[in-house]
């Protein structure tokens, strides 16, 4: 069916060109600035008492920190855990291995209708794509994830996967996408029209597919949330639910998932709380109506041990994809998601896709902030992503490659002379006072064009006497 | 790193040194001239290492960590009284107060004096307020000014309130807030120049924000910010043939001096 065509990302290499194309784009910053001024807004009113939250966010971080510190022996508990509720246990290094087990399992049901909870580690592993290739319908039941499959995009928000799009829009592609349906643009009607559409996939489909929120080590539960009860529906309406998650969602206790969900849901969406909390720990039992007959749990790394093995660079695993840093990122507010090339954007997405795609392909992505701290403000979880952002550009133009995949690959040679001159020159106060003293005099021959400054700024100019002269003259009052 | 968590602030000293910054000693002297009187006004003696040159941010931030320890390595040695250092930039305050140490954390005897060295930097404006105690009488006329906050300031330094404070003093000025005062201005040093579209937009929405909030000019106490909202100004002035400039600006400490000193009314 032409629903199957989510695309798959782009190498992050065209960035420079999309992020223009966006930013020229007058309709998609509208969009994008209204929805991060909501979005900010209702966080905010969900977090009155600063002292409370900074307290709180110290707790999610320790809770994140506790579970990385014992990462290898927790996620030996949650598989034994997992196991003795009945759960499989798959463990994959690569998207492509994620994906084998997913569609082994599919041909063991002899399946071929899928309805998808929203998950984003599905997105990474281009799982899509990978089912329709085997002729497998795997179709999106989330709300907005249903919209961006129905247009062929990829999510542009991790939360708000359809952030991009207008009322309008979403209502001249059901007219055109969904058979019978005429135009719309009342969302009480357009979304009845996906229910409608949807309610029948959820009765149809052998198999139900969800990421996770949380997988927490010591009962062997899988948490997951969301607003629609289509996750609801996904994980217990088929015979088969397949979770996939990367190794980093565990948790050690089920107290650290209550005490992570105060601040999940309203870091995300300014919601106290969400509407569906799903916690599964088990297939269904004999004297039980309700449930799938078997649950599979696929746990991915896809580059994430090289983020663990790295005591910096380890912090990025902390993420509870809330999405708060891309909500209150400037860079971000004007280019929106799909520029950045990446399942994930914004903040989180060029410190984790590195990871995942190699620092090569992405390193624009950590380049791309002015190292504002937004991000690092709101974050629930307190990741100092500017920090990484550092670090990353400096692996990626060190002299040798380093430890991270794609290390050393941007370094070019102009540059890193430029910046080893501009060294001499400030590291030698007496070659520095030349310098400065040549350009303050030599400043009617500043150039009027200064590349890439004066493009949208007037030039700017050395001023005709350095404050060091002026100091030295005597005072004058 | 915590601004919540507030720091222990020293008795008025007799003596402090000033770094001045690059940009200010080469870029808008005035600005360092009205800190030094701001300070000096107060009985402190202002000390000017002249071997003083760069923060070396703009390396640090660009993925050149051994470049930028050659240069911040050279202001280790510039402070050897145990006076404060006054920094009239939250930009370079921030550098040399929280990723000093860092910079330095594999050399113990070079993270010892970095260390030291940031326990007594202090912005400009948090030291007024903090340290100097500021109350001094505004004999300007009445004007409303908008206060543009660096984001290092605001995040890092947590200083974003002695600017405000300092402004809130003056009793014929007004302070207008624009919309989404928190929002960086898009300069970030190079990334002004490695993603030019992306900064140009959010600083065009940042003039335009300053000019919708009613202000006759701008203030703020980082010079980077200044130069990159002035010069956006400037140049929409230009392309729609405007003379006067539409949104004026200054550095903090000139606005300070200017109200308090009786220069301009």
């Amino acid at each position: 069916m032409s629903q199957n065509q989510t695309v798959h990302f782009h190498p992050a290499e065209g960035f420079a060109e999309r992020s223009r194309a966006a930013v020229n784009d007058a309709h998609l910053r509208r969009s994008f600035r209204g929805a991060m001024d909501f979005l900010q807004a209702k966080r905010l009113s969900q977090f009155p008492d600063a002292d409370e939250l900074s307290a709180l966010r110290d707790l999610g971080k320790a809770i994140r920190l506790h579970a990385l510190a014992n990462l290898p022996d927790l996620l030996e508990q949650l598989e034994a855990k997992l196991q003795a509720n009945g759960i499989q246990v798959h463990w994959a290094e690569t998207p492509d291995q994620a994906n084998a087990i997913v569609l082994d399992i599919a041909h063991r049901h002899d399946a071929k209708n899928m309805v998808k909870g929203k998950s984003m580690v599905s997105e990474e592993i281009g799982l899509n794509h990978a089912m329709e290739v085997a002729g497998i319908e795997a179709l999106e039941t989330d709300m907005g994830e249903y919209i961006v499959q129905l247009a062929g995009e990829a999510p542009s928000h991790i939360i708000m996967p359809a952030i991009h799009k207008t009322r309008q829009q979403i209502a001249e592609l059901f007219a055109a996408k969904v058979p019978g349906v005429a135009y719309t643009d009342n969302v009480d009607e357009l979304i009845r029209i996906g229910r409608d559409v949807l309610r029948k996939k959820f009765a149809a489909a052998e198999i139900g597919l969800s990421g996770v929120n949380f997988a927490v080590a010591e009962t062997g539960t899988l948490y997951l949330v969301e607003n629609e009860g289509n996750g609801r529906m996904c994980t217990s309406v088929p015979k088969v639910h397949i979770a996939v998650t990367g190794i980093e969602k565990v948790v050690a206790k089920l107290e650290h998932v209550a005490l992570l969900n105060i601040l999940l849901p309203r870091s995300a969406t300014g919601q106290a709380v969400e509407t569906y909390q799903n916690f599964i720990s088990g297939p269904r039992k004999p004297d039980e109506l309700d449930g799938p007959d078997e649950v599979h749990l696929i746990l991915l790394d896809n580059g994430r041990t090289q983020a663990y093995a790295d005591v910096q660079l380890r912090a990025t695993l902390q993420c509870i994809r809330c999405g708060a840093c891309m909500n209150h990122c400037p860079v971000y507010a004007r280019i929106g998601g799909h520029a950045y090339g990446t399942t994930y954007p914004g903040p989180i997405g060029a410190i984790i896709s590195p990871h995942l795609l190699g620092l090569e392909a992405t390193y624009a992505l950590a380049t791309a902030s002015s190292l504002c701290g937004a991000c690092v403000e709101v974050c629930p979880v307190r990741i100092p992503i500017t920090d990484i952002l550092i670090r990353l550009r400096n692996e990626a133009q060190a002299a040798s490659a380093g430890k991270l995949r794609g290390g050393g690959r941007a370094r070019k040679p102009l540059q890193s002379s430029i910046w080893l001159v501009w060294s001499w020159i400030y590291g030698q106060p007496w070659l520095y006072r030349i310098v400065s003293w040549l350009m303050s005099r030599g400043r009617a021959l500043a150039p009027s064009n200064q590349g890439a400054w004066t493009r949208s700024r007037t030039p700017l100019n050395p001023a005709p006497q350095r404050l060091r002269d002026l100091l030295r003259r005597p005072a004058s009052g | 790193m915590n601004p919540s968590i507030p720091r222990p602030y020293p008795p008025k000293p007799a003596n402090a040194y000033l770094f001045a910054t690059c940009l200010i000693d080469q870029f808008a002297p005035q600005a360092g001239l009205d800190t030094v009187s701001l300070l000096q006004r107060e009985g402190i003696s202002i000390h000017f290492p002249e071997a003083q040159t760069c923060c070396g941010q703009p390396a640090y931030t660009s993925g050149y960590p051994d470049e930028a320890r050659i240069v911040a390595r050279r202001q280790l040695d510039l402070f050897p009284q145990a006076w404060p250092v006054v920094v009239p930039s939250g930009s370079c305050a921030a550098m040399m107060r929280h990723h000093y140490p860092k910079l330095f954390a594999n050399d113990p005897v070079l993270y010892a004096k970095a260390n030291e060295l940031a326990g007594r930097i202090f912005e400009l404006t948090e030291f007024l307020i903090h340290v100097v105690g500021f109350k001094r009488v505004d004999v300007g006329g009445s004007c409303t000014v908008a206060l543009h906050t660096s984001c290092h300031a605001r995040r890092e330094m947590g200083v974003h309130e002695t600017s405000a404070a300092l402004l809130a003093g003056l009793t014929q000025v007004k302070v207008v807030r624009q919309a989404r005062a928190e929002e960086c201005c898009g300069f970030g040093g190079t990334f002004a120049m490695r993603h030019p579209d992306i900064s140009a937009a959010i600083v065009s929405d940042k003039v335009a924000s300053l000019k919708e909030s009613g202000a006759q000019r701008v203030v703020s106490a980082d010079c980077g910010c200044l130069f990159n909202i002035l010069g956006r100004a400037e140049k929409i002035d230009q392309s729609a043939a405007k003379g006067t400039p539409s949104l004026p600006g200054e550095h903090i400490a000139s606005f300070l001096w200017r109200r308090t000193s009786g220069g301009e009314a």
